[in-house]
């Protein structure tokens, strides 16, 4: 059959399944329903992507940070300072740290501990670094439900506002060996 | 039939046969190669169900079967045989029906097939034996710097080389088939997919090469390895390896249409362009897994995990119309005219091969779609990233969709290729509604749990012997025991699969069409191949009333597409300002 026997595309009086070799031309312009449907497909995805730039402009929740890479020993020396710097007591031999609002925070991820308990203070904002001294941990603080992923010899720094006094979890959602259920740290926000 | 035969017959050759029902030439060497990689693809399966068994039951904290050792080395086991060697291993039977046999050509060099099977058979059998031994308890995705036996990279490594050469094989069969023209006109659509789910496993693989080779040195002391850096050369190859799974399951859709209920093909030109969107964006993908690292600034993770303006999800938008529309256009072509939904309600429900691809379509579509765009928005990630909601997200695409749709095949291979009736038929027709059921009803219940922050990979989410209490909402415990049935429900049907494959090729009641009056324990489009080529008044007649219950069915899709997406929005906006 060649393509004039076919019919011009218009009359289309040939259909073939997906397994027979079409022959002649195929190049045709769709139905009028299945170009619907890629329209509003096409829209839709342009939809889709227009939603992240729109919420970095007027969203409250952006995971970008502000990013940098740190040697495990300088970041293990910036978290002990900073326990150094605030520490107000002990939980369960775990250092409480209660930073002023708008500073510098550090929670170190190790096999198996966050550290340290942080103490802070509702609707004030604080860049929170997080970091490992070993292998990989992922922050999952319960249950607001916010997780990053932490990386060894990388340093995320969050701007984070407490919207809400409670005593919260971390939990560490990422594998990180045979204690890894044991990881669970402590945020007081008050 | 027969105008299959005379379409695409050219004659057998010594060591080839025809197929008595679809008229294509099998060639011996591709015929035995997709059986026996068909095989190799069960037993991993039959691994990996025991492997699930033993997670999921670990998981529903009420049972809480394994011990930590044992839990994250089932966790380990049950990734690596589902996600890579029992679909890596089915899609080179699917490259092996793709190619030879749908183009009736002989297989170029067919040593080397075999030369790759034994790879790929070494590579699964090494990494299999490190991870049993308890030497690579580092989880499907072996972040560094948490470390296995050098053995385990080389066994991965050698498995890759060995799926590369198949694919490499693949293409060499469509210049042979080209070039002895044993096809007239473009190789079918069904080819066409195949052939773009072969480049992005090219693409998928090299990725795999770059990152797994450094690796394998650095675990022998030659070199050292960015975490970071690894997290994005190996979601390279973890997020695209499920895209080459896309691609062979959709093509999957179209041959099972065509050969259920004789779907047609509404317009090659919009298909093709749709697959064509697969390769050259879906290797954006590793970026999905990115989204809240440390590593990447925002435009990084905005443009690529949108697969650079969502033109990836474009495709498979496109493939959710046509697909059902070709199934539509088909029955209506075979006299389902009536209403909107006549096509539907009479379709063979009773034949697995149909109802397995359908609810693949839909589980796929409806549960692991919708998920999956919504969970990979940058921002959206932050109450998504690494809980359970993740792979209840997956488990609707690669188990609802992929391993249902190859499920749904088998039951057209088992009697097409290795030519025996389906053993157990009774059991066989509702084996797809018990896997597909089990699936939903797991997937659905790890996102319920995901959204309350439950995490993944995760032995003990009552944090017995954590410092500090954590305690989760009540309806966590509800949604772990229908994880833990659903899953079970899942296993039965798995099993089930197993056990009908295995006692169908090994001891069942041999099938061939000519001498035989019988139609029991075959699937129906195999005793009466669906017409396959139409002409005439009627294909105008279709034309013109287009596919009214294809609009209506992805219209539903979209208003839940919707609702999903910007519920999730809602709930995002929430939390802690963070940024």
């Amino acid at each position: 059959m060649t393509a004039s026997e076919r019919g011009t595309p218009m009359e289309r009086t040939e259909a073939h399944s997906a397994i027979v070799p079409p022959r002649g031309l195929w190049w045709r312009p769709a139905g009028k329903q299945e170009r619907f449907w890629v329209i509003i497909a096409f829209v839709w995805c342009m939809v889709l992507f227009a939603m992240m730039p729109l919420w970095h402009l007027k969203g409250g929740q952006n995971p970008s940070g502000v990013r940098s890479k740190v040697t495990p020993t300088d970041f293990h020396a910036r978290v002990e300072k900073f326990v150094a710097d605030y520490k107000i007591g002990e939980d369960g031999g775990m250092p409480v740290v209660a930073p002023p609002p708008g500073s510098e925070v550090y929670l170190l991820g190790q096999m198996w501990r966050w550290y340290p308990v942080l103490k802070l203070k509702e609707g004030a904002s604080y860049t929170l670094h997080l970091s490992s001294l070993d292998i990989n941990h992922g922050f999952s603080l319960y249950p607001v439900n916010l997780n990053f992923q932490i990386v060894p010899g990388y340093d995320y720094g969050l701007k984070i506002v407490p919207n809400k006094a409670g005593d919260f979890r971390v939990v560490c959602n990422e594998f990180c060996g045979i204690n890894h259920h044991m990881m669970v740290g402590r945020v007081i926000v008050e | 039939m027969s105008t299959m035969a005379q379409t695409l017959v050219a004659g057998p050759g010594p060591q080839s046969r025809t197929c008595e029902v679809t008229g294509l030439k099998v060639e011996w060497h591709a015929e035995t190669l997709l059986k026996v990689n068909a095989v190799v693809a069960v037993v991993n399966f039959l691994i990996g169900i025991i492997a699930a068994f033993g997670v999921v039951m670990t998981r529903w904290q009420a049972v809480h079967l394994l011990p930590a050792d044992l839990f994250y080395r089932f966790l380990t086991l049950h990734g690596l045989n589902m996600l890579i060697f029992f679909i890596i291993f089915f899609e080179m039977a699917v490259l092996y029906f793709a190619g030879p046999i749908l183009l009736s050509c002989r297989l170029p060099a067919p040593r080397l097939g075999w030369l790759a099977f034994a790879l790929m058979l070494l590579g699964m059998l090494t990494v299999n034996t490190m991870v049993i031994q308890g030497r690579a308890d580092v989880l499907f995705t072996s972040y560094p710097p948490l470390q296995a036996h050098p053995l385990y990279y080389l066994g991965i490594i050698l498995f890759a080389v060995g799926a590369l050469i198949v694919t490499a094989l693949f293409f060499a069969t469509l210049v042979v088939a080209r070039r002895e023209r044993t096809y007239e006109g473009s190789i079918p659509l069904v080819s066409f997919g195949a052939l773009t789910a072969a480049i992005i496993a090219v693409i998928t693989l090299l990725h795999g090469a770059v990152i797994y080779i450094p690796t394998f040195l650095w675990s022998l002391g030659y070199m050292t390895v960015d975490p970071q850096v690894y997290r994005m050369v190996w979601w390279g190859l973890g997020h695209s390896s499920q895209q080459i799974n896309v691609a062979a399951h959709v093509s999957i859709w179209y041959l099972l249409a065509a050969l259920t209920v004789g779907g047609v093909v509404v317009n090659e030109k919009i298909s093709r362009m749709a697959f064509v969107l697969y390769v050259l964006f879906i290797s954006m993908a590793s970026a999905h897994h990115l989204l809240v690292d440390p590593g990447m600034g925002p435009a990084w993770k905005v443009w690529n995990t949108s697969y650079a303006m969502y033109l990836a999800v474009l495709a498979s938008m496109v493939h959710g119309f046509t697909v059902p529309a070709g199934i539509e256009m088909g029955q209506r072509l075979r006299g389902y005219t009536r209403g909107v939904f006549e096509w539907l309600k009479k379709a063979p429900w009773s034949d697995p091969g149909f109802s397995g691809m359908a609810l693949s379509v839909v589980i796929f579509g409806f549960i692991g779609g919708i998920t999956g765009v919504t969970i990979g928005t940058e921002q959206i990630n932050i109450i998504v990233h690494n809980t359970l909601r993740v792979p209840g997200h997956f488990h609707s695409t690669v188990v609802g969709g992929t391993a249902l749709a190859f499920m749904a095949v088998t039951y057209y291979v088992l009697p097409l290729i290795f030519k025996k009736r389906v053993a157990f038929w009774g059991l066989a027709k509702i084996q797809p509604y018990i896997f597909g059921l089990g699936i939903v009803i797991l997937s659905m219940s790890m996102i319920f749990q995901g959204i309350f922050g439950v995490p993944r990979r995760h032995w003990d989410v009552s944090f017995s012997n954590a410092p500090f209490q954590v305690e989760y909402h009540p309806a966590v415990q509800l949604f772990q025991a229908t994880m833990g049935l659903g899953g079970l429900l899942a296993i039965l049907g798995g099993l089930a699969y197993i056990a009908i494959a295995v006692v169908t090729v090994f001891f069942g009641r041999p099938f061939e069409l000519r001498d035989s009056r019988d139609p029991s324990c075959v699937p129906q489009g195999i005793w009466r191949l669906p017409r396959q080529i139409h002409d005439g008044a009627a294909v105008a007649a279709v034309h013109q009333t287009g596919t009214p219950g294809t609009v209506i069915l992805v219209m539903i899709f979209f208003a839940a597409f919707i609702v999903y997406y910007f519920a999730n929005w809602k709930i995002l906006s929430f939390l802690w300002k963070v940024g």
